[in-house]
């Protein structure tokens, strides 16, 4: 194609290279952006479960000296603020990456350098936040950064956080544009709204979530940084700031942010339950309007995390019933996943088994949280374990569980290899008990009126029982992580192989070899049915019950045979300057924390070169 | 091809019906418009708060900025012109009112740190009371994203004289102005807010 016209020449040529390393780094195939968030948020995974094991070494027995109570704040906090922002989000974010377009039946995502930038900023953010460890101290206030806490710490934690976190949000705003435009804009033709598989209905609600929370944490994070880097006085009592006013903008995103997280584990959910029951979702309208609902609601229910501020009866009552009222939509999703499984052909497979224990837990972290809405008895839990365990139950219990069920569902159409049965089971049962062990004493210690955040307790508060418990779960917790991981390496060589379609799947991911080839599908899908691949491979009998089609459809063995074919499939062509744009946010982050003009002039001009680079890169048809 | 242009191409095929390019636009702005609105409700709540610094009432001159929000509103108008100018195909009038636009967008911003100076020189900085705070930091964000739109702008003019802005020149030209036009919108509610309801102070 060297006859375009050469006045649409860039300043580089764009890179070419399919494989190697650099092919990583300049890529914008959303599925090799999908898998470099998956190992990026399995490696943070490492990194948070190390500083959570080290919060359990020091509570294992009473008084315990394993870290000083300064350390112990700094390890706590970037445990939160880990396993919120480095692990559980960006795991959505990496399966949302690889599979939504597929599920949809699309090429690649509406942006593909949008979304690379997106990745390579999550990880400089995420890098960022580290380098905290090395440059005098890391966060140390909380996740939640409270207010005057944050402000008047005079070590740079939480300057690394405001502007951590500031980095990480942008990452998530662009996602999140990225997913709306198109889940909503490049679905393959007969992909209706309604015929969408749940797992991208969620993406959707969770984007716009994203989209709409956000901005409210970039601008309390804003004022965050400068209070602290400026002298501005938005969070300073003295002068009559306003602390709560931080807890205000901090929850109007937090949340929703709950949700975030939690809606992408349970579209997951939603798909695999199905497949291993060989039922269609029960429900389905039910089920999505559930998630639209919750994703509304989700909206209104922020202060009852500060019931113990003293808002006032009317507030209190106010927040109290939106919030046992959004425990509506959230159980009907339960009875959407039990119909679901009831009498279906069950088959206990490793992802199935982590999608029940989703539900399982998910309803013990849901009940706790319900209790929360209810004003006085919160009075009693607010600042203990109690909180820690139900918010453990839904996030590790739910959205973690959620997210390595889906690990194990889509892995062998990530890499074509499936990992092990037997010791994803070994892995299951491991965590799941150990994760009981860890996180349900912590209700009982919670009720006994242990505080949460306290880097020690004395001996004869009778709480050194319950704490070994955990303690001892929480090292399980961690030894069904190497399991997972050895399943991981060992799978590379000795997993079993996958075929296309190796779980009797019913979505269009499942209809294109495994791994897929770049440009995904090679003719791209016409979809006729809700769960469409399902049907082109059954049909049903007079009693309604499934046959298999042996001829006909658009299955994945005609799609597999004609890959050959695909010279004239044009794909966007890789950049390398997603990645130089997204390097110039931690060194303008740098500028601010050390307010060093070079250092802001230096990182606003890298921002300003990759995107002048981006915006004049060469169209791919001169090469 | 680049990738906006496969969206440019295919943009009959869109599930929805509306250019990938736009619809993203409108999703940011969506976004932006909870950035303002919490920015704006910080400012609310800390209007009267002045200490010992001047209040809005000594220090705002409503007439000059009165002056520089009629400059700002007019470059909507230069900016829908230089839309039409690229529908009727006339790149070099389309130059002549985004340079117009852009100039507009330069002479409000000179007017805010006019402004700026002046309150320091008054006696208001950031650090004075909470009121000063969230005045500053919610104009100074405004005046950021003025910046942001006027360095678009010039993009888009460099662009066109070095023959780069097609094809999709006009979408590009477009999708600036929804961006300009909401900064410009946003800037209404903020000098509603900021300049004309008077506060107890």
């Amino acid at each position: 194609m060297a006859t375009a016209a050469h006045a649409q020449k860039g300043l580089f040529s764009r890179p070419r290279a399919k494989t190697g390393w650099f092919s990583w780094v300049t890529t914008v195939d959303h599925k090799k952006i999908g898998i470099m968030y998956m190992f990026t948020a399995l490696f943070f995974f490492i990194v948070g479960g190390v500083e959570a094991l080290l919060i359990r070494a020091q509570l294992a027995q009473p008084n315990g000296q394993v870290l000083s109570a300064d350390a112990y704040n700094q390890v706590f906090t970037m445990h939160g603020l880990t396993m919120i922002f480095l692990v559980v989000m960006p795991l959505g974010s990496a399966l949302m990456n690889y599979f939504v377009p597929l599920m949809i039946g699309a090429r690649d995502v509406a942006f593909p350098r949008i979304n690379a930038f997106s990745y390579w900023v999550y990880l400089f953010g995420g890098l960022f936040l580290y380098t905290s460890f090395a440059l005098g101290g890391a966060p140390d206030g909380g996740w939640f950064g409270y207010a005057p806490l944050s402000t008047l710490q005079t070590s740079d934690g939480m300057t690394f956080y405001a502007l951590g976190l500031q980095i990480l949000g942008i990452a998530s705003l662009g996602g999140a544009i990225n997913f709306i435009v198109t889940i909503l804009n490049m679905r393959a033709p007969g992909m209706t709204l309604m015929r969408m598989p749940v797992f991208v209905w969620m993406t959707l609600v969770t984007s716009f979530l994203l989209l709409f929370a956000m901005p409210v944490i970039a601008v309390a994070l804003f004022q965050l940084m400068f209070d602290r880097v400026w002298g501005a006085n938005f969070f300073d009592a003295t002068v009559g700031g306003d602390p709560v006013l931080w807890q205000h903008l901090f929850w109007l995103f937090g949340h929703p942010e709950v949700y975030i997280m939690i809606l992408p584990a349970m579209g997951i959910v939603s798909d695999i339950l199905p497949t291993f029951s060989g039922k269609p979702i029960f429900g389905y309208a039910a089920i999505v309007f559930a998630g639209i609902a919750i994703g509304f609601m989700g909206w209104g229910v922020w202060a009852h995390h500060m019931f113990s501020v003293g808002l006032g009866p009317v507030a209190n009552s106010a927040f109290a019933l939106s919030t046992m009222f959004i425990a509506v939509p959230t159980g009907v999703k339960i009875f959407n996943w039990l119909g679901t499984m009831w009498g279906g052909s069950i088959r206990f497979k490793t992802p199935l088994l982590f999608a029940v224990g989703f539900v399982t837990m998910f309803v013990i972290g849901g009940l706790s949280g319900v209790s929360h809405a209810i004003v006085p008895h919160d009075g009693q839990q607010t600042d203990t374990y109690y909180i820690v365990a139900h918010f453990h139950y839904v996030l590790f219990g739910g959205a973690v569980f959620g997210l390595f069920g889906g690990m194990y569902y889509w892995w062998p159409k990530m890499f074509g290899r499936h990992l092990g049965e037997g010791l994803g089971k070994v892995h299951f049962w491991l965590m799941l008990i150990g994760f009981n062990l860890a996180f349900g004493p912590m209700h009982i210690l919670g009720l006994q009126g242990m505080p949460r955040r306290q880097d020690t307790y004395p001996d004869n508060m009778g709480w050194n029982f319950w704490n070994l418990i955990s303690t001892v779960g929480a090292f399980l917790i961690a030894v069904s992580i190497l399991v997972f991981f050895w399943n991981v390496v060992r799978s590379r060589t000795k997993g079993e192989e996958a075929g296309a379609d190796p779980w009797d799947g019913r979505t269009l991911e499942w209809a294109t070899a495994s791994p897929p080839p770049e440009h995904n599908f090679d003719v791209i899908p016409h979809v006729t049915h809700r769960d469409d691949f399902w049907h082109t491979k059954y049909a049903t009998d007079e009693e309604g019950e499934p046959v298999k089609v042996f001829a006909g459809g658009s299955g994945s063995d005609e799609n597999i045979d004609q890959v050959h074919h695909t010279g004239h499939i044009h794909m966007p062509d890789p950049s390398f300057w997603p990645v130089v744009a997204a390097f110039g946010l931690p060194v303008l982050a740098f500028g601010v924390l050390y307010i060093s003009t070079p250092t802001l002039v230096v990182g606003g001009l890298i921002l300003l070169v990759g995107l002048f680079g981006w915006g004049l890169e060469p169209s791919a048809e001169e090469h | 091809m680049a990738t906006q242009d496969i969206v440019l191409d295919t943009q009959e095929h869109t599930s929805t019906g509306v250019d990938n390019v736009k619809l993203a636009m409108w999703a940011f702005l969506g976004s932006e418009c909870l950035f303002f609105a919490s920015l704006i409700s910080t400012y609310l709540l800390y209007r009267n708060d002045v200490l010992s610094g001047p209040t809005p009432s000594e220090i705002y001159d409503i007439p000059f900025t009165s002056v520089s929000s009629f400059v700002l509103l007019m470059s909507s108008l230069t900016m829908v012109l230089a839309l039409g100018a690229i529908h009727r195909k006339d790149e070099r009038q389309m130059r002549v009112w985004l340079l117009a636009t852009a100039v507009l967008g330069m002479v409000f911003i000179g007017g805010q740190i006019y402004e700026f100076t002046t309150f320091v020189e008054e006696g208001m900085k950031l650090d004075t009371s909470t009121f000063s705070s969230a005045f500053f930091v919610l104009t100074g964000f405004h005046g950021a994203h003025v910046t942001v739109g006027i360095l678009l702008l010039l993009t888009l003019v460099m662009m066109s004289l070095f023959g780069r802005l097609s094809p999709g020149a006009e979408r590009k030209v477009e999708m600036i102005g929804l961006y300009w036009h909401f900064v410009d919108i946003v800037w209404v509610v903020i000098f509603t807010v900021v300049y004309l309801i008077p506060t107890n102070g």
